[in-house]
């Protein structure tokens, strides 16, 4: 195909995040990332705490950004998000602050300084790149990391079946701060995602998304199958895909039909124990990860109506690709 | 215009006249005098800034740093627990070459808790890569703090205030603030060429590996070093226009031919120099050490020239190796000739009161000889506490 036959070539598109940078293949955390500089626009400032994100777009002297770019530790991506979006009000310009962290910087170490932002009502975006582990150190747990889980600080044994705890509930605890916005998106659904990102630009204040992103390295599948991995977690309930508007559900991405949690954990290395033939533990562990995800549909009211696969609303449409297992 | 103000209120009004961008601080003894008179500064509209009021030191040197790096003028202020907080993105507001200025009002660091003054906290952070400059009294300190915007902005290397916690932030002294004309002469509008903007963007923090690093760590030492002469070139600019010299980079007082030197840092040398003026002692030269970092050797070696004996006065201490400004004079002046025999001694840790007459003790000192020890312990003591 010529060059000018090529679509994608036709179409001038805006990349904050070029290519050539040195993400793994088939990293979700890198399509979040180009997915949401694209939809925010070149009038951005970013800023970064540190993770994959940091280190594989800028080993000096090379950078992948084209909008500039902030990075100084960890846990203070919301913090000099706050800094840089005061000096911006100080000196009366109006470009969108837009604060980026993966889970660790976010739900743990990062999250007293998030919940400062938001309190102050800062002009920023925070958006988490949610992998559901410490990945750049090499996937350990973090608070993030759905219980029983694999990392290699919360490995099965003898006498734990990985992760004893369950992920952090994060959407709840930044709804309970009564922001303008808050949502959940995926790389599975690059339209939604884009929507919500251009939804959070237009507001003035603190707003937030949570973007579910594999790490295919981490959650032990190929490469190739990080959307239709994603794309399993929000069908089965396990990664509802929801917007909250001042800490109140406002909308909701339905499941037309769901699809068992089982068929999402047996695609990945980390949930390879909780299917041991010979391990009753095994058997238990599945029923509390469908649990939750029962709990989730239930608590959202992901359950949706009629089962039009055209209707784009839906989370396993075949515009979307439809259900990953067909 | 003379005024008597209290040391947090006139650093308050001292940083209003620099015209900060944005403030972003957190309280903490003994340092919240000056967040408290920003605070209502800003609410009667006498200083027009973005103030930020965060939840943690660590929040609020990070502010600092994304203001900065967005091109504001930035200012914080702590001490004590909330330097260490601080601790490390101090490293990384330096290590960016970020021009951020804050006060330390200089507080005991814990365990045993104990919020009065001594140097724990900015000695704790001594390699950090920023400035740190000493004040005697409180009127250095507002000119110190008027410089250091100067001093970072043409150096791009941050500035730390050290002045006494309580012993000057608390205390009421008739002092000169400058007319906002003057201030707004000496210190023009901050333009930071690196500064985040999408019309250019830039990468800022990105990783470096071995392959440079250590030429980062090189450039940080040089420009650190090189900041001395614009610490110096700065200070006789203020003094010719206000008359009032801040110290430079160390300042001596006392007869040229004596044979004995005291050098310290901080609000003693106000004390010394009214032991001096007061009280019966042998000649001695007192020298105020105002740059702790950059370190000015060449400064300390020809300041102690003819001395026989060097009394260095820390107020912290490095245990399991004795006094850390006592450590690096002596180190200072290693290999000069006919250098004084120096005598190192901690004074005044965690508030401990240092009375006009501990200088005539500070000057008896090489009498008695021997290494680092706590001048002013009370071993009687010692029997309760084990």
């Amino acid at each position: 195909m010529s060059e000018m036959n090529d679509p994608r070539a036709r179409q001038p598109r805006f990349r904050g995040l070029e290519a050539g940078h040195r993400a793994c293949q088939g990293c979700g955390e890198a399509l979040a990332a180009r997915l949401v500089t694209e939809s925010a626009g070149p009038d951005v400032i970013l800023t970064n705490a540190t993770g994959c994100l940091e280190v594989f777009t800028t080993p000096w002297p090379q950078s992948a950004w084209r909008v500039p770019w902030l990075h100084s530790l960890f846990e203070n991506s919301a913090a000099i998000a706050s800094g840089v979006e005061a000096a911006l009000k100080a000196q009366g310009r109006r470009s969108k602050v837009i604060a980026m962290g993966g889970d660790g910087g976010t739900f743990d170490i990062g999250f007293q300084a998030l919940s400062g932002m938001l309190e102050r009502m800062h002009n920023v975006l925070y958006v988490c790149y949610d992998n559901e582990a410490y990945m750049n150190t090499g996937i350990q747990r973090s608070g993030s990391t759905p219980h029983a889980a694999r990392t290699t600080t919360s490995p099965p044994g003898k006498e734990r079946m990985g992760k004893r705890h369950l992920k952090k509930d994060l959407l709840s605890i930044i709804a309970a701060h009564h922001i303008p916005y808050a949502a959940s998106a995926s790389v599975a659904y690059p339209q939604d995602l884009r929507r919500k990102v251009r939804r959070a630009m237009e507001i003035d204040g603190p707003t937030f998304l949570l973007v579910h992103s594999p790490c295919p390295l981490g959650w032990g599948h190929d490469g190739s199958e990080t959307i239709q991995v994603a794309r399993l977690a929000v069908q089965t309930g396990l990664f509802p895909l929801v917007e909250l508007e001042r800490g109140e559900v406002a909308s909701v991405m339905p499941l037309r039909q769901r699809v068992p949690v089982a068929e999402y954990l047996c695609r990945q290395a980390r949930f390879r124990h909780l299917f041991a033939d010979d391990d009753h533990r095994a058997q238990e562990e599945r029923e509390h990860l469908q649990a939750l995800a029962d709990y989730n549909i239930e608590r959202y009211g992901l359950d949706g109506d009629g089962d039009d696969p055209f209707d784009a609303d839906g989370a396993d449409t075949i515009r979307r690709g439809g259900p990953a297992n067909s | 215009m003379l005024e008597a103000l209290e040391g947090s209120q006139a650093i308050a009004r001292a940083v209003a006249l620099c015209r900060p961008g944005v403030v972003a601080a957190y309280p903490i003894t003994p340092q919240t005098h000056i967040v408290e008179n920003i605070s209502k500064l800003v609410a009667d509209g006498k200083l027009n800034t973005e103030l930020v009021s965060v939840e943690s030191e660590f929040s609020a040197a990070s502010v600092v740093l994304g203001a900065s790096a967005a091109g504001s003028r930035s200012y914080t202020a702590s001490s004590s627990q909330g330097i260490l907080l601080m601790t490390e993105v101090l490293f990384n507001i330096s290590g960016m070459r970020l021009p951020v200025v804050m006060t330390c009002a200089n507080r005991a660091i814990g365990a045993p808790i104990n919020i009065w003054n001594d140097h724990s906290d900015s000695m704790a952070v001594r390699d950090s890569g920023w400035i740190q400059l000493h004040c005697a009294d409180n009127q250095e300190a507002v000119d110190t703090t008027i410089q250091a915007f100067r001093i970072a902005e043409a150096t791009e290397l941050p500035v730390m205030v050290c002045m006494d916690g309580f012993v000057l932030t608390h205390t009421l002294e008739t002092l000169e603030i400058p007319d906002q004309d003057l201030v707004d002469r000496y210190l023009p509008p901050f333009v930071f060429n690196r500064m985040l903007d999408p019309q250019n963007p830039l990468s800022l923090g990105t990783l470096v590996g071995p392959e440079y690093f250590s030429e980062t760590r090189h450039l940080a030492h040089e420009a650190l070093n090189q900041s001395a002469s614009t610490i110096v070139d700065v200070d006789r600019e203020w003094q010719n226009l206000t008359g009032r010299s801040a110290g430079g980079l160390l300042s001596v007082e006392g007869p040229d031919d004596a044979k004995i030197g005291v050098l310290a840092m901080g609000s003693v040398v106000s004390t010394f120099r009214e032991a001096m003026d007061c009280l019966a002692a042998e000649p001695a030269k007192l020298m105020a050490l105002r740059a702790f970092r950059p370190l000015p050797e060449e400064a300390i070696r020809s300041a102690c020239a003819g001395l026989d004996h060097l009394v260095v006065v820390d107020r912290a201490l490095s245990p399991g190796f004795g006094g850390i400004v006592g450590g690096e004079i002596k180190a200072a002046l290693s290999g000069m000739k006919d250098a004084p025999q120096i005598y190192n001694v901690a004074i005044g840790l965690g508030g401990r009161d240092v009375p006009l007459e501990m200088w005539p003790r500070l000057l008896d000192v090489p009498k008695q000889g021997g290494g680092f020890r706590i001048l002013d312990l009370e071993p009687a003591k010692l029997g309760e506490m084990s």
